[in-house]
């Protein structure tokens, strides 16, 4: 059940110079926040700021049910970002969740491969600790420009094997590191998972779509996914502005995704 | 507690909060946030003849208090509707209004001719802000005469009651309000979307896919309100107005100038639950400025 929602935000971590962490906890007393997807997202709303009209769709990074704490990983990527981004300890943040359908979790696949690039990397730590939770075997897949743009690896490592890609070379202590684009990356074969899990900038994501659709079997449902982002106005399907254009028609990337199995993709 | 049923046309509301067409669905989308029969009414997503897939994507564009939208018509066509949505929403308990859009005066006859045969569907809402591809793509309703023969051709075989919506981008909206009127439209909604256009300046290019789109939000409601009360006094049919809404007050400004009933659009992306509260929020004001009837407000403007 979708809920509109007074939430507290009990942190607000800066991670790197474009990425921050706000942890945020229902307002209400007794209110428990909603059980999510990995791979859905919530709207935001932001205050203050005329230009910034509409909410703004962000991935839903953790959920801690026990302690009724919803982890949220934002990049500062523009007007309704950066007002975010100035939100302290305290203050009041309303959202619309739990959006959009997540990823698929299959009782007849084990072993997952979660690829991951810049702040895409934001959904897969909850679908990591939710396969987790089904005792699946897990691996993260995670690129950037430099080891700078990964965040938060340390955690990843706690649900599953961390394999570190870097444009530059950079590398994360104790990680697996190669140098280069996710797709190069030596673990990157087929014949080895059962799933693979894409989340990332669109060149991205293409690319890993590329090269799955090479392997065995890429035509089984759901086995290959993909997280979309296209602008939103309202993040529940009625205004039919963030369509793709799919093989069955245009589709909303808020309600038919964000999560799309790439076989339905046009790529 | 004030009484706040209004009547149009011999169609009664139970309060005068209606939702704008595109974008509140086909209502079901809003369930999880608001009883749908506390509103007035609600106006579902435009209806063609034909299916359209709609535009390219862009098909978004945020502005200062607004946005503007090109998405295109996309819907299934008016036979899906009737087969497979109707049927779905047409239990609530308040008004569901179809709206009705087309290419030329022969689909929106025959869309309306299809629409006056639906059990329990008693009123559409048409759109005439759409470009008449027979008349190199000028849009129906910025020509009085355009707009009277489109109104006309659906009053032939549409005898239930009609809501014109008319456009802004218009020099004379009380015009075109009058020429509709004289055709048959048993009321007007006003305004539809403001052209308009926005610019990524970095990339040097337009946001839409299309350039240019239709501007909504509360950057409007001063448009809005203006062309209400400009229309107000020029036509006897009630009109419904629109543009802009966001809060309860903005309503009342709709109804000083003259809107029997309004709708509220974007608004709904901003709050789900809005319309609830637009409908607590005109009861509040009948209470504290005495009014035992929300007729009294309709036209109320002291000038």
């Amino acid at each position: 059940m979708k809920k509109i929602e007074e939430y507290r935000i009990v942190a607000n971590l800066t991670q790197n110079d474009r990425l921050y962490l706000l942890r945020i906890s229902p307002a209400a007393p007794s209110a428990r926040i909603e059980k999510c997807e990995p791979g859905q997202f919530v709207e935001i709303r932001v205050e203050n700021d005329p230009s910034v009209f509409l909410r703004r769709p962000i991935s839903i990074h953790r959920v801690d049910y026990e302690a009724n704490i919803m982890e949220l990983l934002i990049q500062k990527a523009g007007r309704g970002t950066n007002r975010l981004a100035t939100l302290k300890e305290g203050d009041l943040l309303n959202i619309v969740y739990p959006l959009g359908h997540g990823f698929s979790i299959g009782s007849n696949r084990e072993n997952y491969l979660l690829v991951g690039g810049g702040v895409g990397i934001a959904p897969l730590l909850e679908l990591g600790i939710e396969l987790n939770n089904h005792n699946k075997k897990v691996t993260f897949l995670l690129g950037g420009r430099t080891a700078n743009d990964l965040v938060r690896i340390e955690e990843y490592a706690k649900y599953g094997t961390v394999w570190v890609t870097t444009e530059d070379g950079s590398t994360i202590d104790g990680y697996d590191c190669q140098k280069g684009f996710v797709t190069q990356h030596t673990g990157f074969k087929d014949g080895v998972f059962d799933a693979v899990r894409v989340c990332g900038p669109l060149p991205m994501m293409k690319a890993v779509g590329a090269k799955v659709s090479t392997w065995k079997r890429v035509q089984e449902p759901d086995f290959c996914e993909v997280s979309l982002e296209n602008k939103m106005a309202c993040g529940l399907g009625v205004c039919l502005c963030c369509v793709e254009d799919t093989k069955e028609g245009n589709l909303c990337v808020c309600k038919d995704g964000p999560v799309f199995d790439i076989n339905r993709l046009k790529w | 507690m004030a009484e706040l049923g209004i009547n149009i046309a011999g169609l009664k509301f139970k309060n005068p909060v209606l939702t704008a067409s595109g974008t509140f669905g086909y209502g079901e989308e809003f369930t999880d946030f608001i009883d749908l029969n506390r509103l007035g009414g609600f106006i579902v997503k435009g209806t063609t003849l034909h299916p359209r897939q709609g535009n390219a994507y862009p098909r978004l564009a945020e502005t200062p208090s607004g946005m503007i939208n090109a998405v295109g018509l996309q819907n299934k066509g008016v036979q899906y509707f009737i087969d497979n949505i109707w049927p779905r929403i047409k239990g609530y308990d308040t008004n569901v209004i179809v709206n009705l859009s087309g290419s030329s005066v022969d689909d929106y006859r025959e869309g309306a001719r299809m629409l006056n045969e639906v059990d329990g569907l008693n009123c559409i809402e048409l759109n005439i802000s759409c470009p008449n591809v027979k008349a190199g793509g000028m849009t129906f309703g910025t020509q009085p005469e355009m707009a009277a023969q489109v109104v006309s051709a659906v009053r032939q075989t549409f005898t239930k009651m009609l809501i014109v919506k008319l456009t802004p981008n218009v020099t004379s909206v009380a015009d075109i309000a009058k020429a509709v009127e004289g055709a048959g439209a048993d009321a007007v909604s006003l305004i539809n979307t403001v052209l308009a256009m926005a610019v990524d300046a970095e990339r040097q290019r337009p946001v839409l896919s299309t350039i240019t789109g239709g501007l909504s939000g509360a950057a409007v409601k001063p448009i809005a309100l203006r062309c209400v009360w400009q229309v107000y006094h020029a036509v006897q049919i009630p009109i419904v107005g629109l543009g802009g809404i966001m809060n309860a007050t903005d309503a009342i400004e709709f109804m000083l100038c003259g809107a029997r009933a309004i709708e509220v659009g974007t608004a709904n992306f901003i709050d789900p639950a809005v319309t609830v509260k637009i409908v607590e929020g005109i009861s509040e004001y009948l209470d504290r400025h005495g009014c035992k009837d929300v007729n009294e407000i309709i036209g109320g403007l002291k000038v």
